[in-house]
């Protein structure tokens, strides 16, 4: 992990019209690492990394990833932001249209000049690395949602992104795939050295992968707690981060 | 036996007149206590007069345990079930305002967007997905033959039987086959092929997009540098511009077949009946049914995309953007169509 911060979250205000989800949120991601934010349901946490993503426009705050600033909406501010950033959505989003191998195609298709065999060639290396290369051609309601997770990584690193966003990624699945989808993030980012900014609740996932955190509440609408998991995991001294990290009711209410 | 729903207002009513300080219930009788006797035990505790008590003697102890959980979870319907706020009339014309000219002002950013889209194809053509486009016009098109054949046979033979009737009466039968030919290529062929084609496939466009809205794929368009109009709405126009005029044209032909069906009933030789629709039906009217039907086409498939990019989130919010995709088509292609007459009167078309 180095200690250039890739990503600079300031003063973020983020929600929907009569909404306000978080205020004032502020936080670094260094390159190289594995930050992950979390928090119960409805704290804000898919609404944050879409506003990263440039997909929600924040009500006030600022977002620079590397020296850009993010601003939703605007064309010319996303073509920079994609050329390094790649996002796997909850529940996959693959194009439903599209077998696995034309869905990771499609960002090479759409930015580089690369002629159809090297297309296919990458798009079918990105497919082995999450293990899918044998079901390139499946169209995606054939496959399982732990396999639609998976290619939808594969989807996002298409065009080797130096940052990796992740909604949710082993959220509904069982523990085993869980563990997997777990474990490619880790390799990706040991092998790669993407940065990943990952949207979870899942404990499990959150000691596995999460190298930072943050944590987000609804009541405080913001930030009340960050750092190493194994830290906040022992953190007693805020009830609602030891209770989540602890499973326990009675301290959360 | 009787269940709490047949003794629940007997016994509200009964509680609510008590005059006594308190009243005992036996419980032997209740073989069964679940979330609704727990319901009717809490409310004839609130119930009951002040300072009166209730309570309860030979009470199971496992329902004593139940009625003790909902106790806990106890949560006032008057507290926590508050009525709607109904707006007054002058906040509802206020926002019923307000709503309709956001609908103005994003239908008029879709258009533009779509606009550039078009352009974009049409200068990289390499760009654009003719393979999604034919797909579409096979769905939207080719599928629709039956549907659309049927419907315009079922107008030709009808709309030939109204008007035989009258016309016999002055000898004028023959003339059935110029109402028909010019009917259906001008007016009748393009209009209900569009209208058959905003409920089949303009509905299918909405739908289609819209679950790509809700499983996140437009955000996935974004995040990779895709152009959703570009990538999902531009091919369905270029296949629904293409599928109309040729669905039209098939129209109009069987539309004619159902007229002349009448006619053939009524001993016209299928010559007589061929050659008066030559006579009367030029290439005009053809061209003029068939630029209507282009511009119809667009429309609808502009207008089911849109109301699909507009969808809000579920299922429910599919079925809605659905509704709204036919509901508006049809108003679309009735305002279009209602321009075409003024236009081709004042071109004398």
């Amino acid at each position: 992990m180095d200690t250039e911060a890739i990503i600079s979250v300031e003063n973020l205000t983020g929600g929907y019209p009569g909404i306000i989800l978080f205020e004032n949120v502020s936080f670094s991601v260094y390159k190289g690492e594995r930050f992950v934010i979390l928090g119960g349901s409805g704290c804000g946490k898919s609404t944050l990394l879409k506003i990263m993503t440039g997909l929600v426009k924040p009500m006030a705050g600022k977002i620079r990833i590397k020296d850009g600033e993010i601003e939703a909406g605007t064309r010319a501010s996303k073509v920079p932001l994609l050329q390094y950033t790649g996002v796997m959505f909850q529940n996959g989003a693959l194009f439903g249209s599209m077998s696995l191998i034309e869905n990771v195609k499609l960002p090479l298709k759409e930015h580089t000049c690369l002629d159809r065999n090297a297309m296919d060639m990458i798009a079918l290396m990105k497919l082995k690395l999450v293990g899918l290369e044998k079901f390139a051609d499946y169209m995606p309601d054939r496959i399982s949602g732990g396999m639609k997770k998976r290619a939808a990584i594969a989807r996002a690193i298409a065009l080797d992104p130096e940052i990796l966003f992740l909604d949710e990624p082993s959220a509904g699945l069982d523990p085993v795939t869980s563990a997997q989808i777990d474990r490619l993030v880790l390799d990706l980012s040991q092998t790669l050295d993407i940065t990943f900014i990952v949207v979870t609740h899942e404990l499990s996932s959150i000691h596995m992968i999460g190298q930072r955190a943050i944590m987000l509440d609804s009541a405080e609408k913001g930030i009340i707690a960050r750092g190493a998991p194994e830290e906040l995991k022992r953190l007693r001294e805020n009830k609602k981060v030891f209770a989540f990290f602890n499973r326990l009711t009675d301290e959360a209410e | 036996m009787h269940g709490t729903a047949a003794i629940w207002e007997h016994a509200v009513t009964r509680i609510r007149s008590v005059k006594k300080d308190g009243v005992v219930f036996d419980m032997t009788d209740v073989h069964a206590f679940d979330s609704a006797g727990a319901a009717l035990v809490l409310t004839l505790e609130k119930s009951i007069p002040e300072p009166g008590t209730i309570d309860f003697v030979h009470f199971d102890e496992k329902h004593e345990q139940t009625l003790n959980l909902f106790r806990k979870n106890y949560a006032d319907p008057e507290h926590f079930l508050l009525a709607p706020e109904k707006d007054d009339i002058p906040t509802y014309t206020g926002k019923k305002t307000v709503s309709f000219f956001k609908e103005v002002f994003h239908a008029v950013a879709f258009t533009g967007e779509l606009s550039r889209a078009v352009f974009k194809s049409i200068l990289h053509p390499r760009l654009f997905r003719w393979r999604e486009s034919l797909h579409v016009f096979d769905k939207a098109g080719i599928n629709a033959l039956f549907i659309v054949g049927l419907i315009s046979f079922i107008v030709g033979l009808v709309m030939a039987f109204q008007a035989a009737i009258p016309m016999r009466m002055f000898g004028a039968e023959i003339y059935v086959a110029d109402l028909i030919g010019l009917a259906m290529t001008r007016e009748l062929g393009p209009l209900m092929t569009a209208i058959v084609l905003a409920g089949r496939s303009g509905s299918a466009f909405a739908a289609e997009t819209g679950t790509m809205k809700i499983n996140e794929e437009i955000d996935a368009m974004y995040t990779i540098g895709i152009d959703p109009v570009f990538f999902i709405v531009v091919p369905r126009v270029f296949a629904a511009a293409l599928a109309t005029p040729l669905l039209t044209v098939f129209a109009d032909f069987i539309g004619i077949a159902g007229g002349g069906m009448v006619l053939f009933s009524m001993d016209h030789p299928v010559s007589v009946y061929t050659a008066q629709i030559l006579n009367r039906v030029t290439g005009m009217d053809m061209i003029g049914g068939l630029i209507k039907s282009v511009v119809f086409g667009i429309l609808i498939a502009a207008t089911g995309c849109f109301r699909g990019l507009q969808t809000e989130s579920g299922p429910g919010g599919v079925g809605v953007a659905t509704t709204k995709s036919v509901v508006s088509s049809i108003v679309i292609i009735a305002v279009a169509d209602a321009l075409f007459s003024i236009l081709y009167y004042i071109l004398e078309i």
